[in-house]
C-alpha cells in the first residue's frame, strides 16, 4: 500500500483526531502547570522579594523561598512522569490502533 | 583501521603520561599548585576504561547510523543518563555551588531557570523530534523546506553554538586542571582535545554515550557522597546548616531570600527565556533523541534525564550552602590564610575546598578526576554534534545531494572530528586567561534565537516557508550575537566602554521575539509556488510527527 493512501486512511480515522486532540490538550495543560508557577515565581522574586523571606515556621531560620524553589524542580520532574505514563500507555495504544487499522 | 586505533590509543596514553610527567616542571606557574598524584591516578583509570570502551565501540561503528546515533539502540534509561551527563558540565558543579556560596538564595533561582526547560522539552518536542529526525536537528528543520538553504543555515546554527560551548569548556578545562592537577594549562587543553578526538573519531556515538553515562554516574555518585559527608557534620539538620551559614556569611539573614540577581524583572525574564528555550535548541542535546529506537524510549529518556538533573541541582544547592560554613570560616582555603579574602584557586572553588575539608586529599582527588572526566565527556558530545553537522548536513546532503556513499560520509565525519578537535585545542589556547562567561550567554542566545524558532515552527506551524525560516534565523543570529556584544559583560567589562548600549546580559527577550516575528511576516507574505508546496507538504510531516509512521527505526547490526 502506498504511503499516500496510508496517510489518507489515518487522517480519515476518527481515532486519529481523538489522539491528536487528547495529546495536544494534555501537553498544553502540563506546560501551563509548569510555566505559570515558574513565571509567577520569577515575577515575584524580582518585584516582591520580601515574600520569600517569610520563615517556614516560628523560630526557624529557613525561609519559604527554599522549599518553594525545590518544589518547582521536584514538581517539574513529577509532571514529566505524569506525561510519560499517559503517553507511553494510552496515547501509544491509540497510535498503534490507528496504524493497524490504516494498514488493513 | 584496527591498528591505527590501537596506535592512537597508545599515543594518547603516552600524551597523558607525558603531560603528567612534564607537570613536575610546570608547577612554577602562577597558581603554584602541587601535582596531585591521587587525582591524576584516578583520572588515568577513567581514561583507560573509556579508551577500552572506545575500542569496543569502534568494532560496532560500521555505518553512518552507527556513528551518528549508535544505531538507535540506546535504551531510554541509558539515554536519560547520557542527556543528564551532557547537561551537567563541570561549570554546573563549580558554578552553581559557588553562586550559592557567594549569593545564597539567588543561586537557587538560577538553578531553577536552568532546570525548567526539561519538562517543556518533553511535553512539546521529544516525540516529534524522534519521529521526524534521523541524525541531526537540521533533518527536521529542512524536512519540507529547501534542502540547500535551510539545511546549510541550520548546520551553521549548530556549529556556532558548538564552537561557543567548546571554547567555554576548553578554557574551563585548562584552568581547572592547572589548578586541581597541577598540570600546565596548554597540556590540559591538548590532553582534552586528543582524548576527545579518539573517542569521537573511532567510537562515534556509542563511545560518546558510554563515556557520558560513566561520567554522569561518577558525578552524581561523587556529589551525593559529598553531600552525605557534609550533612553528617551538621547532625543531618538543615536548620543547623542554615543557622551556621547565616552566622558565617557576611550577607547574614539576606542569604536566605532573593537578592540583586533578579531585581530587574525584564532582565530576569530575558535570562529565563534564553535558558528555557536555549536548552531546547542545543544541538548536542537534540542529537541524543535520535539514539533511542522510538518515541516511547525518547519520552522515557527525558523523564530520567530530568530526574537526574533536578537531583543534581538540589545536591549542588546543599553543597554550596554547606561550603559557606565549612570553607568560608577556614583560613586554610584563603590566600594568605585571610578568612573572607580571596579563595585559593578563585571564586569557582568552594565545592573543591569542601571536598578536601570533609573527605581529605583522596576525596579531593576523586572529585578533581570527575571534573576532568566531565569536561572530556561534554566536549566529546559537542564535537560529535559538530561533526554530524559538517558531514551529514553540509557534505552528504548539501554538497553531494545524498549521492555520497556511506564510506565516503564516514571518512568526512572522521576528518571533521579531527578538525574540530584541533580547532578546540587552538581556540582553548587562544582564549587562555580570557573571561569566557559571555560565551555561555552567546551559546544560549543563538540556541534560543536561531535553532529553537526554526525547529519549533517547522514542527508546529504549517505556514512556515523557506523564506521565513531563513530570514527569521538570520535576524535571530545577528541580533543575539550583536546584543551580547553590546551587553554590559562584553561592551563594558571586556571592551572597556563606559556604558552598555544594550542593558541586559541575555539577549533572548529581543532576539528571540525578533526571530519569531520576522519568520512569521516573511512566511505569511510568501506567495511563491515553492511556499505553496511547502505548506502542502506539512500534512505528510504532521502525520509522521503524530504517529511515527515512516520514522527511522533502530538499525540492525
Amino acid at each position: 500500500m502506498s504511503q499516500q493512501t496510508l496517510q489518507e486512511k489515518i487522517r480519515a480515522n476518527p481515532k486519529f483526531a481523538e489522539l491528536v486532540g487528547k495529546r495536544t490538550r494534555f501537553a498544553i495543560i502540563l506546560s501551563l502547570v509548569v510555566l505559570v508557577p515558574y513565571y509567577s515565581f520569577m515575577l515575584l522574586v524580582s518585584l516582591q522579594p520580601q515574600i520569600f523571606a517569610t520563615k517556614i515556621s516560628e523560630g526557624s531560620v529557613i525561609t519559604i523561598g527554599w522549599p518553594i524553589a525545590a518544589l518547582i524542580v521536584f514538581g517539574g520532574w513529577l509532571l514529566t512522569g505524569v506525561y510519560v505514563n499517559r503517553a507511553n500507555g494510552e496515547f501509544d495504544r491509540i497510535t498503534e490502533e490507528v496504524l493497524k487499522e490504516a494498514r488493513k | 583501521m584496527k591498528r591505527s586505533l590501537t596506535a592512537l590509543i597508545a599515543g594518547s596514553l603516552l600524551a597523558v603520561s607525558f603531560a603528567v610527567f612534564a607537570a613536575g616542571g610546570a608547577i612554577e606557574g602562577v597558581e603554584k599548585q602541587p601535582v596531585n598524584f591521587s587525582a591524576i591516578a584516578m583520572f588515568m583509570i577513567f581514561v583507560i576504561a573509556t579508551l577500552g570502551i572506545t575500542k569496543w565501540a569502534a568494532g560496532k561503528t560500521k555505518t553512518t547510523a552507527d556513528f551518528y546515533t549508535a544505531g538507535g539502540g540506546i535504551t531510554g534509561f541509558q539515554n536519560g543518563l547520557a542527556i543528564a551527563g551532557d547537561y551537567m558540565s563541570a561549570a554546573t558543579l563549580l558554578g552553581l555551588t559557588s553562586m550559592v556560596y557567594f549569593k545564597g538564595y539567588d543561586g537557587f533561582i538560577y538553578a531553577v531557570c536552568f532546570f525548567i526547560g526539561w519538562p517543556i522539552i518533553l511535553f512539546l518536542m521529544a516525540e516529534r523530534l524522534r519521529n521526524l529526525g534521523k541524525f541531526t536537528f537540521a533533518d527536521i528543520a529542512s524536512y519540507r523546506l529547501d534542502q540547500n538553504r535551510i539545511r546549510t543555515f541550520a548546520a551553521i546554527g549548530s556549529l556556532t553554538v558548538v564552537c561557543f560551548y567548546l571554547i567555554v569548556q576548553m578554557v574551563g578545562a585548562g584552568q581547572l586542571i592547572q589548578l586541581l592537577f597541577g598540570l600546565e594549562y596548554n597540556y590540559a587543553v591538548i590532553v582534552v582535545g586528543l582524548l576527545m578526538m579518539v573517542y569521537v573519531t573511532f567510537g562515534g556515538m556509542t563511545a560518546t554515550t558510554w563515556v557520558q553515562i560513566i561520567k554522569a554516574c561518577l558525578l552524581l555518585g561523587g556529589g551525593i557522597s559529598l553531600m552525605l559527608l557534609t550533612l553528617a557534620q551538621f547532625d543531618w539538620s538543615f536548620e543547623n546548616l542554615f543557622t551556621k551559614a547565616i552566622e558565617s556569611h557576611k550577607m547574614g539573614e539576606k542569604l536566605m531570600s532573593p537578592g540583586s540577581l533578579m531585581a530587574d524583572p525584564i532582565s530576569a525574564f530575558s535570562l529565563s527565556l534564553g535558558l528555557l528555550f536555549g536548552t531546547a535548541g542545543l544541538p548536542h542535546i537534540m542529537m541524543r533523541f535520535f539514539t533511542v529506537p522510538n518515541a516511547k524510549e525518547a519520552r522515557k529518556s527525558v523523564f530520567y534525564a530530568t530526574g537526574f538533573i533536578g537531583l543534581f541541582f538540589l545536591v549542588t544547592m546543599i553543597l554550596g550552602a554547606a561550603a559557606i560554613t565549612i570553607v568560608g570560616t577556614n583560613g586554610a582555603f584563603f590566600e594568605g590564610g585571610q578568612v573572607g579574602g580571596k579563595l585559593i584557586g578563585g571564586g569557582n572553588m568552594p565545592v573543591m575546598h569542601l571536598a578536601k575539608a570533609v573527605g581529605g586529599d583522596i576525596f579531593l582527588g576523586f572529585l578533581s578526576a570527575v571534573a576532568f572526566a566531565t569536561i572530556l565527556a561534554v566536549v566529546s558530545g559537542l564535537a560529535l554534534a559538530g561533526a554530524s553537522a559538517i558531514s551529514h548536513d553540509l557534505y552528504a546532503r548539501v554538497i553531494k545531494k545524498g549521492t555520497a556513499s556511506s564510506a565516503q560520509e564516514m571518512r568526512v565525519t572522521r576528518f571533521a572530528s579531527i578538525g574540530l578537535g584541533i580547532t578546540a585545542i587552538l581556540l582553548g589556547i587562544a582564549f587562555k586567561d580570557q573571561n569566557v562567561l559571555f560565551l555561555v550567554a552567546l551559546a544560549f542566545g543563538v540556541a534560543s534565537s536561531v535553532n529553537f524558532p526554526i525547529l519549533i515552527l517547522s514542527m508546529y506551524w504549517k505556514g512556515l516557508t523557506t523564506r521565513g525560516a531563513l530570514w527569521g534565523g538570520i535576524s535571530g543570529l545577528v541580533s543575539s550575537v550583536g546584543l551580547v556584544v553590546l551587553s554590559p559583560t562584553v561592551w563594558v567589562k571586556i571592551l572597556g566602554n563606559p556604558a552598555a548600549i544594550f542593558p541586559y546580559d541575555h539577549p533572548a527577550i529581543v532576539s528571540m521575539t525578533l526571530a519569531f516575528f520576522v519568520t512569521w511576516v516573511l512566511s505569511v507574505t510568501d506567495k511563491s509556488a515553492r511556499a505553496t508546496k511547502e505548506k502542502e507538504a506539512y500534512e505528510e510531516q504532521y502525520i509522521r510527527a503524530q504517529t511515527g509512521l515512516g520514522a527511522s527505526g533502530a538499525h540492525d547490526h
